[in-house]
């Protein structure tokens, strides 16, 4: 059973419901069995906001997750209540531009990428969602780039003056992470 | 069709729709307010109508009066939402009318929480309000199933003129999954709606009533009723096997998105070579007695596990009828048996039925 | 010989249950002429309540439902929102209308539901054997408040038809009476203005009628007559509250 467990968190209004949703897009082009499970309720409005995505070969088990493969935190919060969750061996996208302290695990990777620097340079400080999304895939390879992008497309459609920016943002995180990935 | 990544409660919308369901009454209330918000958007497209009600007690009885006028009708809500539809339920139940009812549980009880829980099984199966009277009750542990058992549930409502519920968590409402939805089948008459009140041209006039003030009618017409549940129990049941071909020792059970939970440790133990068969009711009533009690006979221990504090259970053990223990672990509130619980209950489990036989 | 009154075809020829001098069966009668004299029979479907008129559906001679306490609004919500041809009325108590269902009658008024609501106000519970009413008038003796209604209790009666009538919802609304020829004369061409307005789609439609109930007064009906127009009438003032044409030329959200 290939199943990727992705955790993705911060405040909410930070996008991360936004890149797992992204990410499930992506995968099922791939063909992949996928699942979106959101914290909701007024955490979703000001408090933290978390999401899981199930990416699998085969249809989708439990979506409920408590020990994920992988985790990308937006703020101190969320990386200090999941980061000891995540599977040994397994990676941590931790956004260093709002978090002041990195993971304390020495048995998984580690991505320190400061995310809203990325995307304001990309364009917009809005988009470090898209850069910490960018980072995970450039660094795991679990759906193309290309294909990524796409969807970011679709998804701003109806807004189409932010597509440059978004996808720069992602763009670029994607770098860093497929560079990370070539040092580790 | 190509399949579409959609949060449950859309899907359910969407799948009303696809039913041939244009009509919506309803009220707002977290987890499931995507479904009266989706449709509010969606109805109009269709031709169709969409009203939010006042309330959850208005709402039942504008189901009432639209399906009395012989429409496919449907509502949604979620569990304290539903204690106030009990009252319309009752009604539509008694004057044997069609309609669909979706409750996307959250945790009681009383106001309770907002977060995923299973605590109103009972009141779907047994207890839905005043008289004597059945719903069908279907659980659904996938959006896929959920969509697939929305068509599912329009077609029983019609062939047997009932309420049909459909019990979800507040998981299976705010998760998104891919789904593939059946052809469109909007404007999809009814079937014989000779019970309808459409205005009495050309015919008898018609009354939609529950009121028998004579005993022995009011007797026939409960006799009626049982009568009816007793076909659809004949008819009706449906289940799903998990992991049962081989022998095993300790059975699983579960409903909804925790009998999917229980379907994953049941992988996690096959994969340490031990064996659990599972088994999940998709009629949660007419619950599937016989083809449960078949696998307890192979079982010489049985846990049940749900997100309340043990309520299909009591189904488990009128099948079970005494014969082999039954451990049951629940958490409700919101809290979600994870896998890793999962399995450690089957592990202690295993370890009470005297070691378990192992798989290949 | 000329023929001068017969059987209306809006009523069934069942015989009806209410006790000696009520005026239920006039109300019913008015309904059912209406509904035969606007040709309205075979596309009709009535509501009818729980309290004394539980039974309506006996008696009108058009396809009817049975509601739970006080919800016919709510089912007639449903059943004229999914057949708008259909021309659909609820008949209702003080009970039923005021006190148990008064969340459903204020929010189809304020969607301007396109049905008609007859509103019986006798002042008092009467089927379940005279218990105090939202209706029951000040010191009005009842089962439930046998030294008569205590107003700094239970506060004072609820005038339904000009609660209606603060609705921003275009409406018809009118009040009227039962308890005298001239007045139910009158009462007739309201019922009938009101589902003359349902038949051209224009609003939502409420007739209140007072009404009496010698029973649980323990007055003969003369006597309730007169205990009608004394007591109820100065504070439920008859005439048209409210009429659709008052809206004309100052909104367009009206339909």
């Amino acid at each position: 059973m290939a199943v990727t467990e992705v955790l993705m968190a911060g405040f909410g209004g930070q996008g991360m419901l936004l890149s797992g949703k992204l990410l499930a897009y992506a995968a099922m082009e791939h063909g992949k069995e996928v699942s979106w499970l959101p914290s909701y309720g007024p955490e979703m409005r000001g408090g933290t906001a978390n999401v899981t995505v199930c990416v699998s070969d085969d249809p989708v088990g439990s979506p409920y997750i408590i020990e994920p493969v992988a985790l990308l935190v937006m703020n101190q919060p969320s990386l200090e209540k999941f980061g000891p969750r995540v599977k040994k061996g397994g990676i941590i996208v931790v956004n260093t531009s709002l978090i002041p302290i990195t993971a304390d695990r020495d048995d998984c990777t580690v991505l320190n990428i400061a995310a809203n620097d990325i995307a304001k340079e990309a364009g917009t400080a809005r988009a470090a969602n898209l850069v910490m999304l960018g980072a995970y895939v450039g660094w795991s390879g679990i759906v193309d780039e290309s294909v990524t992008i796409a969807k970011i497309e679709k998804e701003f459609a109806s807004k189409a003056k932010f597509i440059p920016a978004n996808v720069a943002a992602f763009k670029a995180g994607y770098a860093e992470g497929a560079k990370m990935k070539g040092g580790a | 069709m190509a399949k579409v990544l959609m949060k449950g409660n859309e899907a359910i919308g969407e799948a009303a729709i696809r039913a041939g369901c244009i009509h919506f009454f309803g009220y707002p209330i977290t987890p499931q307010s995507e479904v009266p918000e989706y449709l509010s958007r969606r109805l109009p497209e269709v031709g169709g109508l969409y009203l939010q009600a006042e309330s959850e007690v208005a709402a039942s009885n504008m189901i009432y009066g639209a399906a009395g006028v012989g429409v496919r009708v449907l509502t949604t809500s979620s569990s304290p939402g539903v204690s106030l539809m009990a009252e319309g339920l009752s009604y539509i139940a008694a004057c044997e009318l069609p309609c669909v009812l979706v409750n996307i549980m959250r945790a009681g009880p009383g106001l309770g929480g907002i977060l995923p829980a299973q605590g109103d099984y009972l009141q779907a199966t047994k207890g839905t309000a005043h008289g004597d009277f059945n719903l069908i009750v279907l659980a659904p542990s996938s959006v896929q199933e959920a969509v697939d058992l929305m068509l599912v549930a329009f077609e029983l409502a019609e062939k047997y003129r009932n309420p049909v519920i459909l019990i979800g968590d507040g998981m299976i409402g705010q998760m998104m999954e891919p789904v593939e939805f059946p052809e469109v089948k909007v404007g999809k008459p009814l079937g014989p709606t000779d019970y309808a009140l459409t205005g009495c041209k050309g015919r008898e006039r018609r009354i939609v009533n529950s009121l028998y003030l004579d005993a022995q009618k009011l007797n026939d017409h409960n006799e009626k009723l049982k009568a009816k549940f007793e076909l659809i129990t004949e008819n009706e049941q449906r289940w799903e096997y998990y992991n049962t071909e081989e022998p095993f020792d300790v059975l699983l059970t579960g409903f909804g998105m925790m009998a999917r939970i229980c379907k994953t440790a049941v992988d996690v133990l096959k994969g340490e070579g031990i064996n659990i068969g599972l088994f999940r009711p998709i009629t949660a009533k007419p619950f599937p007695y016989k083809p449960l009690r078949e696998l307890i006979d192979r079982s010489k221990r049985v846990l049940c596990v749900e997100m309340n504090m043990g309520q299909m259970l009591l189904d488990v053990q009128f099948a079970a009828e005494g014969t082999v223990p039954i451990d049951f672990y629940g958490k409700a509130g919101g809290i979600i048996p994870s896998v890793e619980d999962v399995v450690e209950q089957l592990r202690a489990a295993i370890a009470k039925a005297g070691g378990s036989r192992s798989g290949k | 010989m000329k023929k001068i009154f017969s059987y209306t075809d809006g009523l069934t020829k069942k015989t009806t249950h209410y006790c000696p001098g009520c005026t239920h069966g006039v109300i019913h009668r008015m309904v059912g002429e209406v509904i035969e004299e606007l040709g309205l029979r075979e596309t009709t479907v009535g509501v009818a309540p729980v309290g004394c008129s539980v039974l309506a559906y006996e008696y009108f001679n058009c396809d009817m439902f049975e509601a739970s306490h006080g919800r016919a609004p709510a089912v007639a919500t449903g059943a004229k929102r999914c057949r708008p041809n259909l021309t659909v009325f609820t008949y209702q108590g003080d009970g039923d209308l005021a006190s148990i269902g008064m969340a459903e009658i204020v929010h189809a008024a304020n969607r301007g539901e396109k049905f008609t609501t007859i509103f019986v106000n006798n002042a008092i519970y009467g089927m379940t054997g005279g218990q105090m009413a939202p209706t029951t008038m000040p010191n009005q003796r009842a089962t439930t408040c046998p030294m008569g209604r205590d107003v700094e209790q239970v506060g004072h009666p609820i005038k339904v038809a000009e609660l209606l009538s603060s609705l921003t919802t275009p409406a018809y609304v009118a009040r009227v009476s039962s308890h005298t020829p001239e007045e139910t004369v009158k009462a007739k061409a309201a019922i009938k203005q009101a589902f003359q307005y349902q038949k051209e789609g224009r609003c939502y439609t409420f007739v209140e009628v007072l009404s009496i109930c010698p029973t649980n007064w323990g007055l003969s009906p003369r006597e309730s007559n007169i205990w009608l127009e004394k007591e109820m009438m100065p504070y439920y003032p008859l005439g048209v509250l409210k009429r659709p044409e008052d809206f004309e030329g100052e909104t367009d959200g009206g339909n």
